[in-house]
């Protein structure tokens, strides 16, 4: 651990703004795209089935 | 086993079928990887490796910014390939894997624009610069939007699945540009950080850090795409015997079908 403090942690020695925007928006990212695709998987799911349940 | 039943056998892994079934099993364990890599790789480049003699610790953006920048390269060349092979041979599934894999491609190549961006200003006090580096890999934001944006217009599947393989194919040529920009041109971007020929021009741990990262985005791309790929071949077969299977239809109408 090279941090004192959590303050510091997040000051990033004076270059916070850019690396934790450049973090935020990458992890927003790799969170949002595996949820999109889940949903698409589902949706699909769910129609196939219902189409089945109609045969 | 006869030299015709194991080739079978291989051929079984091109069907959809087959595909569905193993794509889905193998998702949880790429995205553990992932997850796994991801708390590693970050709490050494994060915690662990010290703050940098010139750079200061805006350097740290590297540890997202080269795995994005090569994921968004290799997924382009990974693309263009099944594409190709979709194309050549007429398979279907290659085709799928190629159209899951671009919008996963896109994500990246826009990452590593950003996180460049992000670190070109404290830098190199600009965001952006329309050198080689950063305009070639512009470009490849482009080409994948533009794969996209070609595939989605053609409303039949396998002529769209061809017109996306010849834009995805012609483009390939940008990736060697990309990698090369900085040998070939002058450039405010610094060379590889890592190259076969030489050796690493970073500390250890940092180097470290940024491998993990590296397979921790690699894995989470196989499980994204891999589970777009499922959903793509589902919407693509959805009155096939074995899309009706992989939602629940009874084996005997399945086999009924077959």
């Amino acid at each position: 651990m090279i941090w004192n403090s959590a303050s510091d942690f997040f000051a990033m020695g004076g270059y916070g703004t850019y690396v934790w925007g450049a973090y935020v928006v990458t992890a927003a990212c790799m969170a949002i795209e595996p949820i999109l695709v889940a949903l698409r998987h589902r949706r699909v799911r769910r129609e196939l089935a219902a189409e089945e349940e109609r045969r | 086993m006869t030299t015709t039943s194991s080739r079978l056998r291989l051929y079984r892994f091109a069907s959809p079928a087959t595909f569905y079934p193993l794509a889905g099993k193998l998702v949880p364990w790429f995205a553990a990887v992932a997850a796994i890599l991801a708390a590693w790789g970050l709490w050494l480049g994060m915690l662990r490796a010290p703050t940098d003699a010139t750079q200061g610790d805006a350097y740290r953006i590297i540890f997202i910014h080269v795995p994005a920048a090569w994921m968004s390269m290799l997924l382009y060349v990974v693309m263009a390939f099944w594409a190709a092979i979709g194309w050549a041979f007429n398979a279907r599934l290659a085709s799928v894997v190629a159209r899951a894999i671009a919008p996963t491609g896109a994500m990246f190549t826009f990452l590593a624009l950003w996180t460049g961006a992000l670190w070109g200003k404290p830098t190199w006090g600009t965001w952006w610069v329309w050198d080689a580096r950063l305009t070639s890999e512009l470009i490849l934001l482009f080409l994948y939007a533009g794969y996209l944006a070609l595939v989605s217009a053609i409303d039949e599947p396998r002529r769209a699945d061809r017109a996306g393989a010849l834009l995805a194919i012609v483009g390939s040529v940008n990736v060697p540009i990309i990698y090369f920009s900085v040998v070939w041109w002058n450039t405010l971007h610094q060379g590889a950080s890592v190259s076969p020929a030489a050796a690493p021009k970073m500390a250890a741990i940092m180097l470290q850090a940024m491998l993990l990262m590296t397979l921790a985005f690699w894995a989470y791309a196989f499980a994204v795409i891999f589970v777009r790929a499922r959903a793509i071949a589902l919407e693509r077969d959805n009155a096939a015997s074995w899309a009706g299977a992989a939602v629940g239809r009874t084996p005997a109408q399945t086999e009924a079908t077959t």
